[in-house]
């Protein structure tokens, strides 16, 4: 089975993310692989064990994405493939799921492409969708578990998790999936898989290369700020016993009248 | 002739979401300032029902296609005919909900119509023509400003963040039936049913969440069945004390959320994480159980309106954030207070 994941670098969670002087920056917090794009990795391999085959791990980015690549290489992904240039800075997801799209179809004969929800940066969630439409393949979105896939006869079987509950919903393969969290934990990289992913070569190929276009973004950010300061005056309840204080907690709740 | 600004009705078994109205109310702020009225899309099987309910919320013109291919929803059939119906009728805008369905819906049409889609809005401006978003990035971190140089501009508006207008019996508006735009064998998905289908009121629209954190498990003076091993035994003490957090949720009619600690140690399903690898959510009270407060799990609750900490450790990032705090043990607290709310509110 050839499987294809798609994953993005991000700044840390626990990173403090502020502008100053118009500029995004995060001070020292190191860039990881997208949180939810682990669990992508992650089903990826599963997926392999389960039905052999190979995992290329594809992301667009700078050059810094090198290191979510080799992340997913010491994870245990076969191979990587770096798409970058100049042009694809400011990608909005149009664009983005347009260079997947076509380099999936470069890398060929792929039957899955697996997505995480979205990524912790823009917070836009839409690529994996629209991936799936560009390509023409079943889009299998907010995954919370596969029941069924057999590469032998194309059928995918998935549960979604989406706001009724846990729908069941039946594919064909080629599909694209992206996964929640409760797929699975990601797996930690091996001593040797980190070995591997820091000696390998990780091509990089151009919009040219996967004979896609690159054009203008139609999404533009043209300003971000920090979110306006919170002024909270924090009141501490206090009484001689639980009861007095839960008594007083309770009153002070209703007289905000949010309930 | 069809107006500029249209909405997308989220619609399931004939009964449109809450957030749907909120949608109608966002879409009323853009005819103020673009002018003309609202078009509502409302598609499924039964929809007619809702067409005629979006009319009341004031759209004056609905396209609603009942057809069984729409019984549940699918992105690919919803989006073919919805994109369509754009490419007919040009609209500048169309809204959604941020649900799953609206997210993914408007990310399709999107490649149909060679557009941009800017997700999760929380407020919304026209300048020279353009609609200029405000939205949350970096889980809530930072908020960026959004345009959108194609047409139409594509926006999910964050449930919450709009307030729906009051529905008005005596309006009208023309309803138009229109046809699905592909067959059941064009359709690549097949949705065979629900698993398993959730239980109370959902997070996103939640107006109040009690949540829990790695502290719902400490609870000393709890024993624990003697056949658990230790693991066990934590995750049955956290149960016990999800138990309360669930007490009062339900006497407050809210729903259950949990820190990103309290999942991963196993204590309740990751539907209930609250956070940026979570849910984002913004309810009128938010009540924290026994959590600490850490960055990301700040970044998923920070807008609530009213804020109120529960936890045994005053240093706890939490209290910095919280309107109301009670450095104190939850399971002291949280019976008395959960009594004391109950009466009040009967009484």
């Amino acid at each position: 089975m050839k499987i294809v994941v798609c994953v993005k670098q991000v700044p840390d969670t626990a990173a403090k993310v502020v502008v100053e002087n118009g500029q995004v920056t995060w001070g020292d917090a190191p860039l990881v692989i997208n949180p939810w794009d682990e669990y992508a990795v992650e089903t990826a391999l599963l997926q392999q064990e389960a039905h052999g085959g190979d995992v290329t791990v594809v992301s667009v980015g700078g050059e810094d994405a090198r290191e979510a690549l080799k992340h997913a290489l010491a994870m245990g992904c076969g191979n990587a493939i770096l798409i970058s240039e100049p042009g694809l800075e400011n990608a909005d997801s149009l664009l983005t799921s347009r260079v997947l799209a076509a380099a999936i179809q470069k890398i060929g004969d792929v039957d899955v492409a697996f997505f995480g929800r979205q990524a912790i940066d823009g917070d836009v969630g839409v690529t994996a969708a629209q991936t799936a439409r560009v390509l023409g393949w079943p889009s299998l979105t907010l995954v919370s578990e596969i029941t069924e896939m057999d590469p032998g006869s194309k059928s995918v079987k998935v549960e979604r998790s989406v706001e009724e509950g846990r729908q069941v919903v039946e594919g064909q393969l080629p599909a694209v999936i992206s996964v929640m969290k409760d797929i699975g934990e990601p797996r930690y990289p091996s001593f040797m898989g980190i070995r591997k992913a820091s000696r390998a070569e990780i091509p990089v190929w151009s919009t040219a290369d996967i004979g896609t276009e690159l054009v203008e973004p139609a999404v533009t950010w043209p300003e971000l700020t920090n979110p306006p300061q919170q002024e909270v005056v924090t009141e501490i309840i206090s009484g001689e016993s639980p009861q007095e204080t839960a008594a007083k907690l309770a009153d002070k709740i209703l007289e905000e009248k949010v309930l | 002739m069809a107006d500029k600004v249209w909405v997308y009705i989220d619609q399931n078994q004939g009964e449109a979401s809450p957030a749907s109205w909120e949608v109608v109310g966002a879409a009323r702020e853009l005819t103020g300032q673009l002018g003309g009225g609202i078009t509502a899309v409302v598609l499924g099987s039964s929809a007619k029902g809702v067409a005629e309910q979006a009319t009341q919320y004031g759209a004056n013109q609905v396209f609603v296609c009942d057809d069984s291919t729409l019984e549940e929803f699918r992105a690919e059939p919803y989006a073919s005919l919805l994109s369509g119906l754009a490419k007919e009728h040009q609209p500048d805008v169309i809204l959604f909900p941020t649900s799953s369905r609206g997210r993914e819906l408007a990310a399709m049409v999107a490649v149909d119509l060679e557009t941009g889609v800017m997700p999760d809005v929380t407020a919304l401006e026209v300048q020279e023509g353009n609609v200029v978003v405000t939205r949350p990035v970096y889980g809530g971190k930072l908020i960026s400003k959004a345009v959108c140089s194609a047409r139409p501009q594509l926006i999910t508006t964050r449930v919450r963040a709009f307030s729906a207008p009051d529905p008005d019996p005596s309006l009208t508006g023309s309803i138009e039936q229109v046809e699905s735009a592909v067959s059941e064998d064009q359709i690549l998905t097949k949705v065979a049913g629900y698993s398993e289908s959730s239980g109370g009121v959902t997070l996103n629209d939640a107006a109040v969440i009690v949540s829990g954190g790695r502290g719902v498990s400490n609870n000393p003076s709890l024993e624990p069945p003697a056949d658990l091993d230790e693991g066990e035994a934590e995750v049955w003490k956290a149960q016990q004390g999800f138990k309360l957090v669930g007490g009062l949720a339900e006497v407050l009619g809210g729903a259950v959320g949990a820190s990103r600690a309290a999942v991963d140690a196993g204590y309740i399903p990751y539907d209930h994480q609250v956070g940026q690898t979570g849910k984002v959510v913004s309810p009128d009270l938010y009540i924290a159980c026994g959590i600490s407060g850490a960055i990301q799990h700040q970044a998923g609750m920070r807008t609530s309106k009213v804020i109120v900490a529960i936890n045994k450790d005053a240093e706890a990032p939490i209290f910095k954030m919280a309107r109301f705090g009670v450095v104190g043990d939850l399971f002291e607290i949280l019976p008395p207070l959960t009594e004391a709310l109950k009466d009040k509110l009967n009484a």
